[in-house]
């Protein structure tokens, strides 16, 4: 056991955010899943799900995998010295990781950590060596393999001084599964001169509740690219990962495309807090509602001189019957900052349909392609397969008229 | 016995307009204009600011915030009057814009790849059209005014239009474009850079300036006045007449040869 201390009243703690979910509901998955040697080896299902959401299957240019069945590791493969990888518990053995574990993120915040603390989640443990610049990404698969289960996971990333590193993410629910719970607790710690590009894509069954809780800690002149994706039907999402720019030039930017579907109740926002001179934050926001309930928060907390920091958020509404909230905030405790905002909540303006109208293109192609323009500008150098994803997500919408 | 016989083209009139009244942000602007528009013609259309020209080229091209109320417009033999406006584009029916919106996020590459059967070739010529460096660009947005006229050129050479509707094309253009633009508006008109063949794109085009008619020959000319069409000529005499006597004086004898 590595976890002492005593949170079980916070069990009954709800979030300060987002629909609350009776945990009891659902057992806690296994953590002695199917071991998968070789990816290829996986099952077709496990395969396609995976290429959903952007893990390569054979493990090509991937600098390493680390997969997740339910609450325990099934595959964990490594093709790089700059970098290692392994499940959490596994690590905990091997090092003492006390200046990490519970230090980004606070057990006792709400049910869905404390739950995480007390079960002592099992998770991938990545790290990158210091001084080394990590080739290829490193690929990170949830999955979620039966109904009516809780998967909890527990996280750390650690990029050590001067190290850089990309870690890309995919969660998913298996064929079939219905109603499910998922909890991902990551702490995040770039080092001194450290770089992170982490992107994330969920793509969940639209009876699963999604709570992550991240939190990333950032040393001098670190660097953190945090990328969000969401396309899918989900049941909610409530997700505000943090980071605190700790040390002297660092920065954080943080970008997310997310669409909420009918039925769909997500709550998403970022927070920066600037406590180091020099630091400077980016948060960018692009929301579609069709028919679903969407609330993109952005915090950013200036409290060292020379904090410098922008926040634009922007939703489109193509669908009567949801909600559109934006709800950015600006807070500073010094007086030498510089923090702008922009809110943009509407619907796509006809003169543009018609513009593309006029070219012959049919109205449902307009939208559609005006819907991924206004996506794909929200993440810089989106790869092509999350593209394609997006035209995916566009087509099955019917989002014409 | 094999006989082949040629189908008899009947029309005659590309474009015909009846009784055509429309409203704008709900006030009527189209106060019954009749005009036809012979195939393989270039009519020049001038008139005062706020006269209506554009309000009929968003008739014409089916744009929603004008809206028809009474008359019809026939498009080659074909009732458009209700028509979507894709549908007309897939008639033939392009348009270049006064002020075209901007398309945050819309790449003109993307547009001209959606538009062209052979965008590769209209692609490759992207630097004639001056819009080499505007490819990977959002469309409109932080044009100049001879960019946006440049660019909406490309995307018409593009879609290759069989009849063409422009909105002073020369308008927000320098003087280093114009020439160009010109240039592109004939080659556009003509189908390409030879014009040997008998021009068979047809044309409407609104000039305030008639600086464009420097490039293109244009056959009939007519002015719109208050949501009527006041009076019609050669396009240079009329285009001299309004330089010299301006509208009212060129209306009141205009008149006479309606
Ligand atoms: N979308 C609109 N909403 C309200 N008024 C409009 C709209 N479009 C045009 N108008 C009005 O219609 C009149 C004619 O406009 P327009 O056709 O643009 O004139 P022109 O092109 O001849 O200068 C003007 O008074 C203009 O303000
Ligand atoms: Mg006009």
């Amino acid at each position: 056991m590595r976890n002492g201390k005593d949170v079980s009243a916070s069990l009954k703690k709800k979030a300060a955010y987002g629909p609350d979910v009776n945990i009891d509901e659902f057992k806690v998955g296994t953590y002695a899943p199917e071991r998968i040697g070789d990816l290829s080896d996986a099952s077709d299902d496990v395969k396609e799900r995976m290429a959903n959401v952007g893990v390569v299957p054979c493990g090509a240019s991937r600098s390493g995998t680390i997969l997740f069945l339910d609450n325990g590791p099934s595959h964990v493969s490594r093709g790089s010295d700059d970098v290692e990888i392994m499940p959490i518990r596994e690590a905990a053995k091997r090092y003492d990781l006390s200046e990490y574990l519970w230090k980004a993120v606070d057990p006792g915040k709400d049910k869905y950590t404390s739950k995480t603390y007390l079960e002592d989640s099992d998770g991938y443990f990545i790290r990158a060596k210091a001084g080394r610049h990590v080739k290829d990404p490193v690929q990170t698969c949830m999955i979620i393999n039966r109904s009516r289960q809780m998967q909890n996971v527990h996280n750390i990333i650690i990029v050590e001084e001067n190290a850089s590193l990309e870690v890309i993410t995919g969660c998913t629910t298996n064929k079939h599964v219905n109603e499910s719970l998922h909890v991902g607790v990551s702490e995040t710690f770039i080092k001194d001169g450290g770089s992170l590009t982490f992107t994330m894509i969920h793509n969940w069954g639209d009876a699963t509740h999604v709570r992550p809780r991240s939190a990333t800690i950032l040393g001098k002149n670190a660097k953190f690219v945090n990328n969000y994706v969401l396309l899918k039907p989900v049941a909610s999402v409530q997700s505000y990962p943090a980071a605190y720019l700790n040390g002297e030039g660092a920065s954080a930017k943080y970008s997310s495309i997310c669409l909420a579907h009918e039925g769909a109740d997500i709550d998403f926002g970022s927070l920066v807090e600037m406590n180091a001179p020099g630091t400077s934050a980016e948060i960018v926001s692009r929301s579609i509602t069709l028919g679903g309930r969407m609330i993109t928060r952005g915090r950013l907390i200036g409290n060292a001189a020379g904090a410098k920091a922008h926040l634009e958020c922007r939703s489109l509404v193509l669908k009567d019957g949801g909600l559109t909230l934006a709800i950015p905030e600006l807070e500073s405790s010094v007086a030498d900052v510089e923090m702008t905002h922009e809110a943009a909540v509407g619907k796509i303006a006809r003169d543009q349909v018609e513009y593309l109208m006029m070219r012959g293109l049919t109205e449902d192609e307009a939208v559609g392609m005006i819907v991924r323009g206004f996506l794909e500008g929200g993440i810089n150098g989106l790869p092509d397969e999350l593209k394609d994803e997006i035209d995916a997500a566009i087509g099955k919408a019917n989002l014409g008229s | 016995m094999n006989i082949y016989f040629k189908p008899l083209k009947v029309v005659i009139h590309l474009l015909k307009i009846e009784n055509l009244h429309a409203e704008a942000g709900g006030k009527e602007i189209l106060k019954g204009i009749d005009l036809e528009i012979g195939d393989g013609r270039t009519c020049v259309l001038f008139g005062p600011n706020g006269s209506g020209k554009s309000t009929l080229l968003a008739a014409i091209m089916g744009l929603g915030h004008c809206k028809i109320t009474k008359g019809r417009i026939i498009y080659d033999n074909t009732d458009i009057t209700g028509m979507p406006i894709d549908e007309r584009a897939k008639l033939g029916i392009g348009m270049m814009m006064q002020r075209p919106p901007n398309l945050v996020g819309v790449k003109l590459r993307a547009l001209v790849n959606a538009v062209s059967d052979d965008a590769d070739a209209v692609i490759k010529k992207a630097d004639e059209f001056r819009m080499d460096g505007f490819l990977d660009r959002d469309i409109n947005v932080g044009f100049s005014g001879g960019e946006i006229k440049r660019s909406e050129l490309m995307q018409l050479t593009a879609q290759r239009p069989k009849f063409v509707l422009l909105d002073e094309p020369e308008s927000g253009v320098d003087l280093e474009s114009i020439g160009l633009v010109g240039k592109k508006v004939h080659e556009l008109l003509c189908g390409g850079p030879q014009c040997n063949s008998p021009n068979n794109v047809s044309a409407l085009v609104i000039t305030h300036t008639g600086q464009i008619l420097d490039h293109i020959g244009a056959d009939d000319a007519y002015i719109l006045v208050d949501g009527k069409i006041k009076c019609s000529g050669r396009p240079m005499g009329l285009l001299k007449d309004i330089r010299e006597r301006g509208y009212r004086e060129c209306i009141r004898c205009g008149m006479v040869k309606m």
